[in-house]
């Protein structure tokens, strides 16, 4: 992997495809008349799996949500594609931290992808090409067992291999991932990284992680962001990163070599 | 209408079926609790059954300021006051300051409230109480027209958005993402319900309105495991309770709104029983 420094504001030519980059320039957010996130400027590489860290309240799920465009921002997304044209909003997948959902609700997997693909009203119709097509979708994160069985009475794990299935069909330009804090054992969330790490390759994916599992952080990140007291306090690799003095405050550890994480 | 009325007969040739008011009653029941079946899959998914109860505690206030104004059919000011307050909840909630159970609960006492000191200014409240628990076999032609065009509307617009209504109501980041605009489907679906369940007032009532928006859709739930069988469910079940409660109404002399409710529940104890065993 090349070696990328704080570069914010640099022209794209140091991706590791040399093909697009999404870039965050000034984000600040601001709810009522607290001032949630500012200055935030992040240039994030196609192929780079990002991860945010930062203490509980530090903005990390606000700055998913400003990207997705869910909460109103100042600053701009800007997405440049192999041609360093300005395509305007990339095409974003979305993996939520949790999905607060009536857990007695009768919705199979197959229900959820279909309402998203298609317009056919889930309720009345039901295609054989459209159940091949979701089938194929949950074999990239090896699910596609799990088509038919309710929603909510899958394992915590399995819904978030589920969520990322659905968040890569179509394959977006830039995939945001919200790690949840609980419901996955250590293992799962092991699993989970692996997949993604593995789609990053194979899909040239841009990945921005809110992790709250440090040690899966440093094993798995290309690069890590530091956010706290409302900013960007720290950016590079994660060998950079944890060895921040600003970083190791907060953590209030040396968090490089990690044993088994912290989780907040 | 009167081959409708014909057809009846030849199909249903019992002695129940020779009133005209029978009739009508019938082929509004059929019309309204297929749509009450299919909206209320979606109320109990969003868990808006204490929202279907404020929007049918509006239609008091709604009447009242039709009596204010001098309407003799209040249907309008009803259906417009419900809209008003359906989009007030809506916006109240999403400014988050407080929980939606609390919004919803006091936007619905004081709609009765302010229903109820108006209504009753000159001692008159009991004029309306037949809002209070409908009266099914006061339908008129006139009125199945309207049932009609309510039951078109919803089947039709329950065909092309409810993928993405169904979207909304599992997360609304993840329909955002997908480029869905949720406050937008958010609002037709609270519009359209508070449309359908005022309409249905003066034949079902005002207290047990929501309940035969919640029933159907809850029992369903117990038995279903995927969206489809959820709705055919919940249509059979909605249709099924509506057709005999009517029936039994009219050989027990009892309100028929409130007879349909009583089978429904009856569907809802029996799923639960299915479920307790086989899950």
């Amino acid at each position: 992997m090349i070696h990328h420094d704080k570069t914010d504001g640099q022209q794209c030519n140091d991706c590791s495809c040399g093909l697009c980059c999404t870039r965050i320039q000034n984000f600040g957010v601001i709810r009522g008349k607290f001032e949630i996130l500012k200055d935030v400027n992040l240039h994030i590489h196609c192929g780079d799996l990002t991860a945010v860290i930062g203490p509980n309240g530090a903005g990390k799920s606000t700055l998913l949500k400003a990207i997705l465009g869910e909460i109103p921002h100042s600053g701009e997304l800007i997405f440049l594609d192999a041609k360093k044209e300005h395509t305007g909003r990339p095409l974003i997948g979305y993996v939520p931290q949790k999905l607060d959902f009536d857990n007695s609700s009768p919705m199979s997997v197959f229900d959820l992808f279909a309402c998203a693909h298609t317009n056919k009203a889930v309720w009345f119709f039901h295609s054989g090409k459209t159940y091949d097509r979701i089938r194929q979708s949950l074999a990239r994160v090896n699910a596609e067992q799990l088509i038919d069985r309710r929603l909510g009475a899958l394992s915590g794990g399995e819904l978030q291999r589920v969520l990322l299935a659905l968040a890569l069909d179509p394959v977006p330009d830039l995939l945001l991932l919200d790690e949840p804090v609980s419901g996955i054992d250590h293992n799962g969330l092991q699993m989970f990284y692996n997949t993604v790490s593995e789609l990053r390759r194979n899909y040239d994916l841009s990945i921005i992680l809110v992790s709250h599992d440090l040690s899966l952080v440093a094993q798995y990140a290309d690069r890590v962001v530091f956010l706290n007291n409302k900013t960007v306090e720290s950016c590079g690799t994660p060998e950079e990163v944890f060895s921040d003095s600003k970083v190791a405050d907060v953590f209030g550890l040396n968090l490089f070599k990690p044993k088994g994480g912290i989780e907040e | 209408m009167s081959i409708l009325y014909q057809l009846l007969d030849f199909l249903l040739p019992f002695e129940w079926m020779q009133h005209l008011f029978m009739k009508n009653a019938f082929l509004g029941v059929l019309l309204v609790t297929p749509i009450f079946g299919l909206l209320g899959t979606m109320v109990v998914n969003n868990r808006m059954a204490f929202f279907a109860d404020a929007l049918g505690h509006s239609a008091l206030t709604g009447i009242a300021i039709g009596v204010i104004l001098g309407v003799s059919r209040p249907l309008w000011s009803m259906v417009l006051f419900s809209i008003l307050l359906s989009v007030a909840i809506l916006i109240v909630k999403n400014a988050n300051t407080a929980s939606t159970d609390t919004i919803i609960g006091v936007f619905s006492s004081t709609a009765v409230a302010l229903g109820i000191v108006i209504l009753s200014i000159r001692g008159g409240f009991t004029k309306y109480s037949v809002y209070l628990i409908g009266d099914l076999l006061s339908i008129t032609p006139t009125d199945l027209i309207m049932l009609a065009a309510a039951f078109v509307t919803v089947i039709v617009l329950w065909f092309l958005l409810f993928n993405k209504l169904l979207l909304v109501s599992v997360n609304q980041s993840l329909a955002r993402s997908r480029g869905i605009n949720v406050r937008l489907y958010d609002i037709i679906f609270t519009m359209l319900t508070a449309v359908v369940v005022t309409i249905s007032i003066q034949w079902v009532g005002v207290l047990i309105i929501s309940s035969l928006l919640i029933l159907p859709a809850a029992s369903a739930r117990n038995i279903a495991r995927s969206m489809r069988q959820y709705h055919r469910y919940s249509v059979a079940i909605a249709v099924i309770s509506g057709i005999s409660g009517l029936i039994l109404s009219y050989f027990w002399g009892t309100a028929s709104g409130a007879t349909i409710v009583l089978i429904a529940a009856a569907f809802f104890a029996g799923t639960f029983l299915i479920k307790l065993k086989f899950s």
